[in-house]
């Protein structure tokens, strides 16, 4: 469907993908779009796979994503940015975080994490953001969710005030500054090339 | 006009809160649970948590009899369990408006089965509605409370997973309608279904479902939408969104009010079109409908189970699929997994030790089941453990048989399961898993925690007594946190020449975050033994050197892990902070 935009934010129960979501499609909504946003919640907040769609334009229809649709895929951590990566398109956008998160099998040693799977990433032309490092850098350990977000809006048609009045109104009151620095931090180190 | 990104939940609480609905009562059940939780922000509306969906139909009926406006909620399973009122409502009909919200779950994304609540509708005899999206989750709840009040009849308002956790732009606009409670008039001809009663009322249904089924066809509920005429798709549910998308250019007639089924309406759409193709989730439902209406359908492939998405409907209609891009191969799954310091582990690792069979129920410690674990043998259905352990214990010769049940489902239907022990002279044992809250579906309060609805403290169930008034001679509570004493307990429990009911107590590790110090492995003393690996804490794995190794970012410090390594390798290591955070 031409004029929809559609995003898949992919992580791990407990990473903030849920709330980064909810960000996401109230920007679109204030910039006067159609939107839907579809997430799976219930037994993913026991550290499971989590995944959030999110699709706005003129008018959207279906709140989920087939594969090979997705304009955008934001990955919380580097398991789920290959587990997802069905979802994007061929030209698609893949913002990476570059970090793992062990999943229980690997932990009790019953499989492994595949050794090039940041080599993978970047041959799929991943860009990869060290969300942790800059949401310290802004002042809260736990912006990860809103540096992601910063370092995606850099190639979404989004504007700019929309996403600091909807972050502002979404955070807890006492994290607001920290936040809006935290998605300062992913934007320009994206717009600046500073992602790799 | 305001509008807002409202979820399907959230969109069906304002719908009841703009009809002037009285009081809402459910169960939580994923996807159905945010309706109550929103419902109960609005001024005006008494929301409350029961013990389960039959009380809160019940709940329901009594409110609607003495003439206010009441919806009740509830997730497809649970319709069983309100099953048995509900059919008899449908004959006795409504005082105040009557809508019963009902949330399945195509696609399992939380739930132990697959079913499909329209079969309900029409075994009982009652009309129901199904909103595609937000916006019409809103529209047809206040639309089901007027026809409620029409025809006489409680209304099913029924959702899918894609609805009620998909939000969407909702145009929040309506007023609360002024509902007076109707006078309470005595009418036992109405509402006690005796069977000289029922017999009457009986015909009387049938009555209105002839008039619903006129309604059906003119109410403007299922629309029309001609576009291109060589391709007409009836579709019901969140399936009419995937259709728009997968073929914007076919002629549509979206179903809205699935029973009664309007016959004349899909006859008149299908005089439009050169052909006709049904597109649903978990039928054939509509599609055998339509049949029977004398239309002519083109069999397309869809699955019987599932979620109908745009690609489903792409490969049932033969549009060429898209390009996409392969995974990794090898990259690990990601199950889901009790947290760190959940209560619940320390018990399973007793389980595991007693060798029993385990009968497990619904809820967080269903994870107990998984690897590395792995001490739970059955999961069936809210209260099932109970009467299980008893069954099985009735053959099983060889080992010891336990039954587990959290404490949210121990008060929805696991008290008649240990009532029924008690009076035929089980010598079982039952574990009631009370962690305070019912944290599957994220933390609602329950008759055991005592906390209501909204969030007031109130009499909270005291599960010993309980246990000692069912009939069970050993009662004992434990800290799972503690785990030598909660396998002696165990132990003890299972050589009770009794009914024995162990109750392990400490609070769910999301509702409290008592975060101590984590530990950390000293590695001269590990002997890589993999005992505390086998607790499938998230803190602890394997390292290369075949020690074990504790993220200290993750550690909440429950100090499980230290109890059960025999070597005292696992030692406090000072706030998170001084060992560079997120040194392992």
């Amino acid at each position: 469907m031409s004029g929809v935009t559609t995003v898949v934010l992919a992580g791990v129960g407990g990473q903030g993908t849920i709330l980064a979501g909810d960000v996401l499609a109230k920007v679109a909504m204030a910039d006067g779009h159609d939107v839907r946003l579809s997430e799976v919640h219930g037994m993913a907040q026991r550290g499971g796979s989590v995944i959030t769609f999110v699709r706005f334009g003129d008018e959207v229809h279906a709140p989920v994503v087939d594969p090979g649709t997705a304009d955008h895929l934001i990955a919380f951590e580097m398991i789920e940015a290959a587990r997802q990566l069905p979802l994007l398109k061929r030209d698609g956008r893949l913002v990476v975080n570059q970090r793992v998160v062990l999943p229980l099998p690997v932990l009790v040693g019953a499989a492994r994490v595949p050794d090039d799977l940041e080599a993978a990433l970047a041959r799929e032309g991943a860009i990869f953001v060290d969300a942790e490092a800059l949401a310290c850098e802004a002042g809260s350990s736990k912006s990860a969710n809103i540096v992601l977000l910063g370092a995606a809006s850099a190639g979404l048609p989004l504007s700019e005030e929309s996403w600091a009045e909807v972050i502002a109104s979404r955070v807890p009151p006492a994290t607001v500054e920290a936040n809006l620095r935290a998605f300062e931090l992913g934007r320009a180190a994206c717009l600046k090339g500073a992602c790799r | 006009m305001a509008r807002t990104l409202f979820s399907g939940n959230e969109a069906v609480a304002r719908g009841a809160w703009e009809a002037g609905v009285a009081v809402g009562v459910g169960y939580p059940g994923t996807p159905s649970t945010e309706v109550l939780e929103n419902l109960v922000r609005y001024e005006g509306v008494r929301c409350e948590w029961a013990p389960n969906e039959k009380v809160a139909a019940e709940v329901a009926a009594g409110v609607s009899l003495a003439g206010g406006r009441v919806i009740v909620t509830m997730k497809h399973v649970g319709l069983n369990v309100a099953a048995d009122p509900l059919f008899t409502l449908a004959y006795t009909g409504v005082g105040g408006g009557y809508v019963l919200f009902v949330a399945d779950d195509p696609g399992m994304h939380s739930s132990q089965n697959e079913q499909d609540s329209r079969r309900y509708a029409v075994a009982a005899k009652v009309p129901m509605l199904e909103p595609a999206d937000p916006a019409e989750a809103l529209a047809m709840t206040r639309a089901a409370f007027e026809i409620s009040e029409e025809f006489d009849v409680p209304v099913l308002v029924r959702s899918t997973t894609r609805v009620s956790h998909s939000k969407g732009v909702v145009e929040v606009d309506g007023a609360r309608a002024q509902v007076q409670p109707q006078p309470y008039i005595k009418d036992p001809a109405k509402w006690v279904m005796v069977p000289a009663n029922a017999r009457r009322r009986r015909i009387d249904l049938e009555e209105r479902l002839v008039r619903l089924a006129e309604h059906a066809e003119l109410s403007g509920l299922n629309r029309v939408e001609l576009r291109d005429r060589s391709l007409g798709v009836i579709v019901d549910g969140a399936a009419y969104r995937a259709v728009r998308e997968a073929l914007p250019d076919a002629s549509v007639l979206k179903i809205g009010m699935v029973h009664p089924f309007p016959r004349d309406l899909v006859r008149a759409f299908a005089a439009e079109v050169e052909s006709v193709a049904v597109v649903e989730e978990l039928g054939p439902f509509v599609r055998d409908l339509v049949v029977q209406a004398g239309v002519a359908v083109r069999e397309v492939p869809l699955p019987a189970w599932g979620e109908v998405t745009p690609a489903v409907v792409r490969a049932a209609f033969g549009v060429l699929p898209l390009e996409v891009r392969k995974v990794r191969e090898g990259v690990p799954e990601r199950p889901p997994l009790m947290c760190p310091g959940c209560p619940h582990r320390g018990v399973f690792w007793a389980l595991k030790r007693t060798k029993a069979v385990v009968t497990g129920d619904i809820g967080c410690y269903t994870l107990g089941a998984a690897p590395p674990l792995a001490a739970m043998d059955s999961c069936i259905c809210m209260g099932a453990s109970v009467g299980m352990a008893h069954g099985a214990s009735l053959v099983e010769r060889e080992r010891p048989v336990i039954g587990v049940i959290g404490d949210s489902t121990f008060a929805h239907s696991g008290i008649t399961g240990l009532v029924h022990m008690a009076y035929n002279g089980s010598h079982g044992t039952i574990v009631v898993l009370d962690n305070r809250t019912t944290a599957m579906t994220g933390h609602q309060g329950n008759p055991i925690s005592g906390v209501t609805l909204s969030g007031e403290h109130t009499s909270e169930l005291d599960l010993e007594a309980l246990a000692r008034a069912c009939g069970a001679g050993w009662v004992r509570t434990v800290d799972p946190f503690d785990l030598a004493t909660t396998l002696a307990a165990l132990k003890e429990a299972i050589a009770a020449p009794t009914l024995a009911v162990l109750i392990a107590k400490a609070p769910c590790a999301l509702l409290e975050k008592r975060v101590k110090d984590p530990v950390a492995v000293d590695d001269d003393v590990c002997t890589a033994c993999g005992s505390c690996i086998q607790l499938g804490c998230p803190a602890i794995s394997k390292a290369d050197s075949g020690n074990a190794q504790i993220d200290v970012t993750i550690c909440v410090g429950c100090g499980q892990c230290e109890q059960v390594c025999r070597f005292g390798a696992i030692v406090p290591a000072g706030p998170a902070c001084d060992l560079g955070g997120s040194a392992r």
